[in-house]
């Protein structure tokens, strides 16, 4: 047995208030539900977990709970999409994407069908529980599907807006909904899909996150502004179809692109980005998340620590990126 | 019911040749599986669903899903002679291009709900149509055929869970019982027997059919089904149903004739 390796002490922040975007995913579903009676939740026993116990109360009829069943908790969504329901299928998002990975692609994607798939708690939000419970390979495999839209909302007000907006949308539909608590970031404002929103304007480098990481660009940001480092930062909120012409335009005009998500460096936004990069103008990239390793244990604060997904470690990122040492 | 006991016998053999010359241009098909369905699929689209051809997508029609999306050939052979859309198309069947892909894609085909191929897609899937039925009040049928084989498949067992817990007496699940799949027979492989207390043991009515006899399909396709519980129709059918030396042989999983087996089997399938 080794010695867990030492981590960098916790970075002291000011801690703005938090909160948990499931709480705002499961009130804005609820306003739905009321306004329209094609809205149906469909989940694996993971009633609490996915904050469905004000909708089971109030519409008994129309949660569809079918146990610990993922591949027929997805089936069953397309069934009832092909029946004229709007069916959110909701499920802790490792099991979600891997245990339905094949459903998600034939039944939903493939078939479009009119099915809004929920990820509940994804990346490194259930870190001592061990990998097993870690998503951090759900964007990777998504973004490779055709036809699926997927959300990655950055806080309660875009879960809200991202949330009304898949309900209005018919097409499939993945929405990461993260569970770490983050602080309110972006405003009220209607939801766009392939549309990154710039929270920092900046010339000198960009900084692209989504879900959790964002709150940790702006702060990086900000700190790269007093060593006189105009950073932009991008929230790049859907994944696929990615905003390409935003990834162009801070490969254009900035000196380099920094990265960071809650998920494996392999084939997620960086990698999303990267692509695009390399197809029309190569620019220096830093891509920090998970290092293509199975995380060891520890809460997720821990863990953000550990593998570098913090706001100083993108303020290093990308004084590297730029030639300029700490 | 003697006419009508000739009229379907003539238009299952007429289905089977359309499918083999659809596999003989095509070069590739699933011609055993497909045989062995023809005469439920002939049954389910003349004289059980409530669908309307010129307008596939009829909020209220009943649900049909060929969830052994293999049986394409068959599928769209009776779907064709049921008015979805026109015969010449079959000739497109596997080229390039064509809507007629080897597993069905809904998004291009009218009268496909969703898509198959992988196995153990379509019962989670008809559970789904059942309980939106259900949640509409409507009196609307979901139907679907799963192949044997493909029942070793643990989504369907998950799935008959769920239909049985939502009691869904809208739906029925029609097991093709050729007892043969890709490699080897079911009960040599893995084996699904006693397959009736299975389906019994999760909760549905089951019924067990001769799955070439049409007059014996319609009438157990037909009946009203037990209240408060699925059903299961086990039909017991033959791969290869129809030419004699294909009939029951695993190789004709995917096997394509050479000329000289394909006049002999078209001259069986005159019927």
């Amino acid at each position: 047995m080794t010695a867990a390796p030492a981590s960098e002490p916790a970075e002291a922040t000011a801690s703005p208030p938090a909160y948990d975007c499931r709480v705002a995913f499961a009130a804005t579903l609820l306003e739905l539900a009321a306004a329209d009676p094609r809205v149906v939740a469909v989940c694996n026993d993971s009633v609490g977990s996915s904050n469905l116990k004000e909708f089971a109360a109030r519409h008994p009829d129309r949660l569809v709970n079918v146990g610990i069943a993922e591949q027929t908790m997805v089936g069953v969504g397309a069934g009832l999409a092909g029946g004229g329901r709007i069916p959110f299928v909701c499920a802790a998002s490792p099991f979600l994407t891997g245990r339905a990975l094949e459903q998600i692609k034939a039944d939903v994607a493939y078939s479009r069908a009119n099915v809004k798939l929920c990820g509940m708690s994804p990346g490194l939000a259930y870190g001592q529980l061990g990998p097993t419970h870690h998503s951090i390979e759900d964007l990777a495999w998504l973004r490779a599907l055709a036809d699926l839209t997927v959300v990655v909302p950055a806080d309660p007000a875009q879960t809200a807006e991202a949330v009304r907006w898949a309900h209005a949308h018919d097409g499939p539909v993945f929405l990461r909904i993260g569970r770490t608590p983050v602080p309110a970031l972006t405003p009220h404002v209607p939801f766009e899909p392939g549309r990154a929103a710039v929270l920092r304007r900046g010339d000198d480098v960009t900084l692209v996150g989504l879900g959790t990481t964002v709150s940790l660009l702006t702060q990086a940001a900000d700190r790269l502004a007093l060593r006189g480092v105009s950073a932009r930062v991008l929230n790049m909120s859907t994944v696929s179809p990615l905003d390409e012409r935003a990834v162009r335009d801070a490969a254009e005009h900035t000196g380099g692109i920094v990265t960071v998500e809650e998920h494996t460096v392999r084939g997620g936004l960086g990698g999303a980005i990267a692509e695009t990069v390399v197809t029309h103008r190569p620019v220096p990239m830093r891509i920090l998340g998970v290092p293509g390793v199975f995380a060891p244990t520890g809460d997720a604060r821990f863990l953000h620590e550990h593998f570098h997904i913090t706001a100083a470690a993108a303020e290093r990122a990308a004084l590297d990126l730029l030639g300029r040492g700490p | 019911m003697a006419e009508r006991r000739a009229r379907l016998a003539g238009i299952a053999a007429a289905i089977r040749r359309r499918d083999l010359e659809m596999i003989l241009r095509a070069g590739m098909g699933h011609v055993g599986g497909d045989f062995s369905a023809v005469d439920i699929l002939t049954v389910l689209y003349l004289l059980v669903l409530d669908c309307d051809p010129e307008h596939p997508r009829l909020p209220e029609r009943d649900r049909f899903i060929q969830s052994k999306g293999h049986g394409s050939g068959a599928l769209y052979a009776t779907l064709s002679y049921a008015g979805f859309f026109a015969d010449a198309d079959l000739d497109t069947y596997m080229a390039p291009l064509s809507p007629l892909n080897g597993h069905p894609d809904c998004r291009k085909i009218p009268g496909v709900e969703t898509n198959t191929g992988p196995l153990g897609h379509g019962l989670p899937f008809a559970v789904g149509s059942a309980i939106a039925a259900r949640l509409d009040g409507s009196p609307r049928r979901t139907f679907v055929l799963t192949g044997d084989g493909e029942l070793q498949e643990g989504s369907n067992w998950e799935a008959a869970l769920t239909a049985a817990q939502h009691g869904l007496d809208n739906l029925t699940v029609v097991v093709d019982r050729n007892g043969l799949q890709q490699g080897a027979r079911t009960e040599e492989t893995s084996a699904l027997e006693p397959l009736p207390a299975k389906w019994e043991a999760f909760g549905f009515t089951v019924r067990t059919v001769d799955g070439h006899d049409h007059e014996a399909l319609r009438r157990e396709l037909c009946a009203p089904a037990p209240p408060g519980r699925p059903r299961c129709l086990i039909a017991v059918t033959q791969k290869g149903r129809g030419v004699s030396f294909m009939a029951d042989r695993v190789e004709w999983h995917h096997r394509v004739p050479n000329a000289e087996e394909a006049r002999r089997a078209m001259e069986e399938l005159q019927g």
